[in-house]
């Protein structure tokens, strides 16, 4: 009986008895700041109603159940990781020949094109507003990222510019335009001022290294925000702004304007996956070009870039550019589609939940971003539509940090990692290099 | 003693470093530092660690400004001498000097192809336009590029891992691998930061060999900070030795080798043990 007590002992102090215990912990720190919440005159109401309820239990199932899964995975992982990388090169070896990649391509295409025709009109608006929006916004905000390795938290401040400027250029705002323009001619000016809106904040500040652009961006995106909820006058303060003009197409004989409403949805979804395409074709080009290269070295080393002939700010500020303009095209189509924005649609939760996005999908892939982006956004919404009783909405964000915590422990390089960034991460293990890219470069020799 | 290392005044000098003086608050790290490279020479950089070789280094690359003094290059025997001083590192790039760390800093997750690329791609001018539009003149830096990289490859013995993860190579050859990505960037002056610490005998060998030939064949001034004597001896045309942030000799290897100042700076011998 000793003995066996001894072996518990043991077995608690070893690391499966110790990520036993940090997953079930995991768990009911999750259950209870899901649960119910505390009341004044009972404060212990939230712990009696989250952890003595059969609710717990599922809780501290599901932890036990990561936790088997995950020791049986870092019990086998040497073992299988050979297998699994056999499989996945024998997988995509027929992709290596052009006709099958671009007939995939073309299959890929065709599929996302019939995809409005078989989902309800619920899923239709979802596709668009929740996910077809937010794959463009992890896109431009993978550039700035993943690609040149700056962290940015006021990436939504530049959808809320795009967002403006259709309100602008439409005439709904109070403050009036010149002329008044359709929201296909808003697009360029709306991408040159979040443009302009990115070099003049990145000029001064993508000079600092590492978390100072986080905190300034930071900052930006806030003063954004709260310029656009009290500057009245301008921006119709917290009101929002209604009215913002739809789509239309007057070229060549053909008069269409897009529709209003549910009947909106369908039309622009079509306009969204044009432009993710013709992002995901521009970013794929940008990443293996001399700027992509750039952008690698200078997050890599930018002692050594430098050392290179590289300006490491000029390119610093072409990624920063890009993704603000990125995120200013995506505010115009949103706010074309809803035809009503108000300022709290921009907070600095919607820049984490888009960085949250990238960094799940992995930094520095396109695949990762667009297939990470579109799952997070389907999950979430598949959580919320469904009405599951375990299932609070306003719990997202717990569960996201969950899910991040998980990620970075497991697999920090993101669900569909980029080759050089998976390289960097397995290089830092062996402790060569920083794969952070939000570490400080090395001081000069 | 700075007149000493300076050679006379009408000869072509790549480089002239005059009376620099870079302090780190209290610290002074070159005092007065004076020197002259005549272009097509291998000049090496000698002294005990903490002389301040590589703060030279860095304040000829742009990474340091220093306060006092002035470097003038002139990496076009056809053009006047620019001076260095205050351009930031990318600038010194464009200009003509390129370097090597004494740590090597290859971007590792890159491959050795790819290094050698981003250093060849200094000289070219495809923007994100160009990369997004396949203009025309893009493909052409591209294939040049890519024709380049492998001559460099070729040059430096690293075609057959070109390939290869840059923090895959051996040791020496990642030394190699750091020479061919500033020769990319089409440099007229190349300064090595101890190229052969912790190289064994034959990777010694290789790079001296690859040094000569950056020399002699490509017509590259070569400034060496190396602690290996033997290897300083026998390559470079003259030596400069610093001791504390200053020079305390220069001239041809067997001269250097017999300075009272110098053997003192190695052998670490005070003036007072000396008077005593």
């Amino acid at each position: 009986m000793k003995a066996r007590s001894d072996r518990l002992l043991v077995w608690s102090r070893g690391p499966d008895g110790r990520r036993l215990a940090g997953f079930t912990f995991g768990a009911l720190i999750l259950a209870l700041i899901t649960g119910p919440e505390g009341l004044e005159g009972n404060p212990t109401y939230g712990v009696i109603h989250s952890w003595l309820r059969p609710r717990v239990i599922a809780f501290i199932a599901a932890g036990v159940i990561a936790w088997f899964l995950s020791t049986f995975w870092v019990r086998n992982r040497d073992r299988w990781r050979p297998a699994v990388r056999e499989t996945w090169q024998g997988a995509i070896e027929p992709f290596s020949d052009r006709r099958v990649r671009w007939g995939s391509y073309v299959g890929l295409i065709a599929a996302a094109a019939l995809l409005p025709q078989v989902i309800s009109g619920t899923w239709q608006e979802i596709t668009v507003d929740q996910i077809g929006t937010y794959v463009l916004l992890a896109l431009g905000l993978n550039v700035v990222v993943g690609f040149a390795g700056l962290l940015d938290l006021g990436y939504i401040a530049f959808y809320l510019i795009g967002a403006y400027s259709a309100a602008y250029w439409t005439g709904v705002l109070p403050v009036h335009p010149p002329i008044v323009l359709n929201p296909f001619w808003v697009l360029p000016l709306a991408v040159l001022a979040a443009m302009a809106a990115g070099v003049i904040l990145g000029t001064p500040t993508l000079r600092l290294r590492g978390d100072y652009l986080a905190i300034v961006t930071l900052g930006f995106g806030e003063i954004i925000q709260i310029v656009a909820n009290t500057l009245g006058s301008v921006t119709g303060g917290a009101q929002g702004v209604i009215g913002i003009k739809r789509f239309s197409i007057n070229v060549f004989g053909i008069h269409y304007k897009f529709p209003v409403g549910a009947q909106a949805n369908v039309p622009y979804y079509y306009l969204l996956l044009v432009f993710v395409i013709v992002a995901l074709v521009v970013f794929h080009l940008l990443e293996n070009s001399r700027v992509g290269r750039a952008w690698t070295a200078i997050r890599e080393d930018e002692v050594a870039a430098e050392a290179c002939g590289i300006n490491p700010l000029k390119y610093k500020i072409m990624a920063f550019a890009i993704g603000a303009s990125t995120s200013g095209f995506a505010g115009v189509l949103f706010a074309s589609k809803i035809g009503f924005i108000d300022p709290t649609e921009f907070s600095v939760q919607m820049s984490i939940l888009v960085l949250i996005l990238v960094v799940f999908g992995g930094m520095g892939s396109l695949p990762g971003a667009l297939i990470g982006a579109a799952f997070l956004q389907w999950g979430q919404n598949f959580l919320r539509t469904s009405n599951y009783s375990w299932y609070n909405e306003q719990d997202l964000y717990v569960y996201f940090g969950a899910l991040v915590i998980v990620m970075m422990i497991f697999r920090p390089q993101g669900i569909i990692p980029s080759r050089r960034r998976s390289r960097e991460i397995g290089l830092a293990e062996q402790g060569i290099g920083t794969a952070d890219a939000l570490a400080p470069p090395g001081s000069p020799p | 003693m700075s007149e000493a290392s300076t050679v006379a005044p009408n000869e072509d000098l790549i480089v002239s470093v005059s009376e620099v003086t870079l302090r780190f608050g209290g610290v002074t790290s070159l005092s007065d530092v004076s020197l002259d490279q005549r272009r097509g020479e291998i000049l090496s950089v000698i002294g005990p660690n903490g002389a301040g070789k590589t703060s030279l280094f860095n304040c000829l690359t742009g990474v340091y400004e220093p306060q006092e003094g002035s470097i003038q290059f002139c990496g076009d025997p056809h053009r006047e001498p620019v001076e260095v001083i205050g351009r930031r590192p990318n600038r010194v790039s464009r200009l003509g000097i390129a370097r090597t760390f004494q740590t090597s800093r290859l971007f590792n997750a890159l491959t050795t192809f790819e290094n050698v690329k981003i250093g060849v791609e200094s000289r070219q001018h495809t923007g994100p336009i160009g990369a997004v539009l396949r203009l025309p003149r893009t493909r052409r830096e591209e294939r040049e590029s890519d024709q380049r990289t492998l001559e460099l490859l070729e040059f430096v013995g690293l075609r057959a891992q070109a390939n290869t993860l840059s923090s895959a190579l051996a040791f020496g050859d990642q030394r190699r691998l750091e020479i061919a990505r500033a020769l990319g960037t089409e440099p007229s002056l190349l300064l090595l930061d101890e190229p052969a610490a912790g190289a064994n005998q034959s990777e010694k060998a290789e790079l001296e060999r690859v040094i000569r030939r950056v020399n002699s064949e490509l017509g590259i001034s070569v400034l060496l900070i190396e602690h290996d004597m033997r290897l300083v001896m026998s390559i470079a045309e003259r030596v400069v030795v610093l001791n504390f942030g200053e020079v305390i000799a220069t001239g041809t290897p067997a001269t250097v080798q017999r300075d009272k100042r110098v053997i003192e700076a190695y052998l670490g011998t005070t003036e007072d043990e000396e008077a005593g």
